[in-house]
C-alpha cells in the first residue's frame, strides 16, 4: 500500500516526468516552429534553423534521456525504494 | 566467425571483449574481399560472398543460443546488460527505413524529410520516461500481458494483440520489401523469391532461438548494419572535403547545393529550395508526422519487448539512453547521405548531356528506379527519345527531368560516388542487417503475442511451456507467409509502409498504456474502448486512403494516420472510464507496486512466488 514516503516520490517522479515532457516538446516542437527565421544564422557552416532539426535536438534528447534516468534514480535513493543489484 | 559465434552463446562471459573480436573479425573479412576484387573476383561473387558470410553469422549466434526455456526464449532470461540491449534494441529498431528510406527522403524533401529525424530520436525520451521502465517492474514478457493485468480479463489482452498483430504485419511487409530490393540488385535474384528467400533466413534464427539468440544476433547486426552505414558518406567526406567526418562537414555541401540552387533558379528552372522549411509539407503536416512518429516509437511492441530483458527497472532507464545513442548516429548520418547524393546529382547529373551519364544512371534504371524525361533509364537511346519528346531539345538534362527511387539513394552512393565494388556490397549487407535485426524483433513480438497470449493465456492455460514453443512456431511460419505475401503485392514505398505501422501502435497502444500507468482512475472499459476508437480510426484512415479512394481529411497523408486516432483515443479512454467505476482494491495496489521498482511483480503475467 501506498505510504507517506511513497507519496512523496510519486510526486516528484511525476513532476519529473512533466520536466522531461516539457524539454522533449520544446526541442520536437517548439523550436523548429522557427526554422524559417533561424536558417538566417549559421553554425559550423549549417543555416541553424536545418542544423537544430538535424543534430541539436538530437543532443538535446541523449543528453535528456541520461539525465532523465540519473534524476529518477538519485529520487528513488533518497526514498529508499532504489532497487539493490540483483 | 568462429570466435564471434562462439562468444556470442555464453553472453554471461566477456561481452565486450567478444564484441571487439567480432567488430576486428568483420573489418578483417571486408578488407580480405576489398583485396579480392582487387585481383579480379568478379562483382557477383562479392555480393554473394558478403551476403551469405553474413548470413552464416547469424544464423550461427542463432543456432549456438536456441533455447526451450520459456523465461529465456521470450526476454532472454533478463540477464541484458544496458549498454548491449541499448546496441540490440537500436538494431531492432533501426529498420529498412532509416537504413534505406530516409536519407532519399532526405534528398527529395530536404528540410522537410528532417520531420523523420526528430520524430524518431524523441520517441525514445517518451517510452524512457512514460513507459518501459513500468513494463519492466510488472514483469511483463508482451505488452498485452501489461494490458490484460492493468485492465483485467480476455478483452484487452485481445485487443492488445491485434493492434500488435496489425503494426508488426505493416513493419514486416516493409522489411520484407527492402530485402527483396537488395537482393535483385546485388544478387540478381527477383523481386519476389528474394522476399521468400529473405523470409527463409530470418525465420531460422528467430524461430530457433528466441530472445536470446536474436539479442546476441542483432549485437552483431548493430556493428554490420553502423559499419556499412558509415564507410561511404565518411569516403565521401574525405573525397570532397578531405576529413573523415561527413556529420560535420556537409554544413559545407549545404551551403553548395544552396548556390547551385540559385543558378538553376536564375536560368528559370523551377525548384523548392532544399533547406527551405514548409515546402513540401505545411506546418500541420510536418509536426503531425513527428508527433506520430515519436508516439509510434514509444508504442511499438518489438520495441518495448527489448526494455523487458534489462536485468532491472535502472538498467531499463539507462538502456534508454545507450539505445537513442546508437540510433542517433545513424539519424545523424542520413542527412549527410542526401547532401552528398543531392550535390553529386546537381553537378554530375544535370546539364549534363543525355548520352554521357554516368553508368550508375543504367544500371538503376534497369530496376526501374531511376527515370529520365519520364522513361525507364534503361538505354541510351530510351533516353534519348523521351528527353527529345519532352522538349529537352538541346540534350542537356534539366531538373525536372531526373527522378531516381527515394529506396535506392543509399545502396546507390557508393557507385554514384565512383567507389569500388566493395564497399556497395557492404552496404548491400548492412541493407541486409537491418532488415533482418527489425524482422527477427518482429517475428518475435509476433510469436509472443501468438503463443503467450492467445494460445497459452487464452486458448489452452494448461498447456505445457513446449507445447507453447511448438504453437509459436507454427503461428509464427503462418504468420511469415502472410506478410511476405503482402510485400509481394507492393502495398507502399518501404518509408510509408514503415509510418503507418508507427500510426497504428502509437494511437492503439499509447493511450492504454500512458493512461494505464499514469491515471489510476483510468478503467478496463475506458481503456478497451479507447484502443477500439482509436486504433480503428486510424485503422480506417489508413486503409480507406490506400485502397479506397478516400481523399485525405484536411490533407493529412496517411503516413501521420495517428493524428486522428491518437487524440480519439485518450478522449474515449478518458470520457468512458469518467463514466465507470473506479478500479478496484486491486488494481490500484497492483499500480502502486509497478510504480515503484523492484524485482518484476510477476513471471509473463502469471503470479511469482517470490515477488516482493
Amino acid at each position: 500500500m501506498a505510504n507517506r514516503n511513497d507519496t512523496a516520490r510519486w510526486s516528484r517522479t511525476r513532476t519529473l516526468a512533466f520536466v522531461c515532457l516539457a524539454i522533449w516538446a520544446v526541442f520536437g516542437f517548439g523550436i523548429h516552429a522557427f526554422a524559417g527565421g533561424l536558417n538566417a544564422v549559421s553554425v559550423f557552416g549549417f543555416p541553424l534553423g536545418y542544423y537544430m532539426a538535424a543534430q541539436g535536438s538530437l543532443i538535446a534528447f541523449v543528453i535528456l534521456a541520461f539525465w532523465f534516468g540519473g534524476r529518477q534514480d538519485a529520487i528513488d535513493h533518497e526514498h529508499g525504494v532504489a532497487e539493490d543489484d540483483f | 566467425m568462429a570466435f564471434h559465434a562462439h562468444g556470442t552463446s555464453d553472453p554471461a562471459g566477456t561481452p565486450t571483449r567478444i564484441l571487439l573480436i567480432g567488430i576486428a573479425g568483420f573489418v578483417a573479412f571486408v578488407v580480405l574481399l576489398a583485396v579480392l576484387e582487387q585481383v579480379g573476383v568478379p562483382h557477383r561473387v562479392i555480393g554473394f560472398l558478403f551476403v551469405f558470410f553474413t548470413l552464416a553469422v547469424y544464423a550461427g549466434i542463432g543456432i549456438l543460443s536456441r533455447t526451450t526455456q520459456a523465461d529465456v526464449y521470450f526476454v532472454a532470461g533478463r540477464r541484458v546488460p544496458a549498454l548491449f540491449n541499448g546496441m540490440a534494441t537500436a538494431a531492432n529498431w533501426l529498420s529498412a527505413a532509416p537504413f534505406l528510406g530516409l536519407a532519399g527522403t532526405l534528398y527529395v524533401l530536404g528540410y522537410d524529410g528532417l520531420a523523420f529525424v526528430i520524430g524518431w530520436s524523441g520517441g525514445f525520451v517518451l517510452l524512457g520516461v512514460l513507459i518501459v521502465p513500468y513494463l519492466r517492474r510488472f514483469g511483463a514478457y508482451t505488452v498485452p500481458d501489461f494490458l490484460a493485468a492493468r485492465f483485467g480479463g480476455h478483452a484487452a489482452r485481445f485487443l492488445g494483440v491485434v493492434v500488435l498483430l496489425s503494426c508488426s504485419l505493416a513493419f514486416l511487409a516493409a522489411q520484407l520489401t527492402a530485402t527483396g530490393l537488395v537482393a535483385s540488385r546485388f544478387l540478381g535474384i527477383g523481386f519476389e523469391t528474394a522476399v521468400f528467400i529473405g523470409l527463409a533466413g530470418i525465420l531460422l534464427c528467430a524461430v530457433l532461438g528466441g530472445m536470446r539468440a536474436v539479442t546476441w544476433t542483432q549485437v552483431a547486426q548493430y556493428v554490420v548494419l553502423i559499419t556499412a552505414y558509415l564507410t561511404p558518406v565518411v569516403i565521401l567526406s574525405v573525397q570532397r572535403y578531405g576529413v573523415p567526418v561527413p556529420q560535420l562537414l556537409y554544413g559545407q555541401a549545404l551551403q553548395e547545393i544552396a548556390g547551385l540552387e540559385k543558378q538553376f533558379a536564375a536560368s528559370g528552372e523551377t525548384l523548392t529550395p532544399y533547406l527551405q522549411p514548409f515546402t513540401s509539407y505545411s506546418p500541420l503536416e510536418f509536426f503531425g508526422l513527428i508527433l506520430c512518429l515519436t508516439v509510434g516509437t514509444a508504442s511499438l511492441p518489438h520495441l518495448l519487448m527489448r526494455y523487458l530483458t534489462t536485468p532491472g527497472v535502472r538498467e531499463t532507464r539507462r538502456s534508454v539512453g545507450w539505445s537513442l545513442v546508437f540510433v542517433v548516429l545513424l539519424l545523424f548520418t542520413a542527412p549527410a547521405y542526401a547532401a552528398f547524393a543531392k550535390l553529386e546529382v546537381y553537378q554530375a547529373v544535370i546539364g549534363t548531356a543525355v548520352d554521357s551519364l554516368p553508368d550508375w544512371i543504367y544500371a538503376y534504371g534497369n530496376l526501374g528506379l531511376v527515370k529520365i524525361c519520364g522513361a525507364d533509364a534503361t538505354a541510351v537511346e530510351a533516353i534519348k527519345a523521351a528527353c527529345a519528346s519532352s522538349g529537352t531539345t538541346d540534350g542537356l538534362l534539366r531538373l525536372g527531368d531526373v527522378s531516381i527511387d527515394r529506396d535506392v539513394i543509399v545502396i546507390a552512393t557508393p557507385e554514384i560516388a565512383g567507389l569500388p565494388y566493395v564497399i556497395a556490397g557492404l552496404v548491400a549487407a548492412g541493407a541486409l542487417a537491418a532488415t533482418l535485426s527489425s524482422a527477427d524483433g518482429l517475428l518475435l513480438a509476433i510469436s509472443g503475442a501468438l503463443s503467450h497470449d492467445l494460445y497459452y493465456k487464452m486458448a489452452r492455460p494448461r498447456a505445457s511451456a513446449s507445447q507453447r514453443l511448438f504453437a509459436a512456431r507454427i503461428l509464427l511460419i503462418l504468420v511469415a507467409i502472410g506478410a511476405a505475401w503482402l510485400a509481394a503485392t507492393k502495398p507502399a514505398d518501404i518509408l510509408s509502409m514503415t509510418a503507418w505501422s508507427f500510426s497504428l501502435a502509437a494511437a492503439g497502444n499509447f493511450p492504454a498504456l500512458v493512461l494505464g500507468i499514469w491515471w489510476k482512475r483510468c478503467t478496463s472499459a475506458g481503456a478497451v474502448a479507447g484502443i477500439v476508437a482509436g486504433f480503428g480510426l486510424t485503422l480506417f484512415y489508413v486503409l480507406m486512403t490506400r485502397y479506397g479512394d478516400m481523399e485525405p481529411w484536411f490533407g493529412v497523408p496517411n503516413i501521420s494516420a495517428a493524428l486522428f486516432g491518437l487524440p480519439a483515443g485518450f478522449v474515449v479512454t478518458v470520457a468512458v472510464s469518467l463514466m465507470t467505476r473506479r478500479p478496484s482494491r486491486a488494481v490500484q495496489r497492483l499500480l502502486d507496486a509497478v510504480r515503484k521498482p523492484g524485482a518484476p511483480l510477476t513471471e509473463g503475467g502469471d503470479p511469482r512466488r517470490t515477488a516482493g
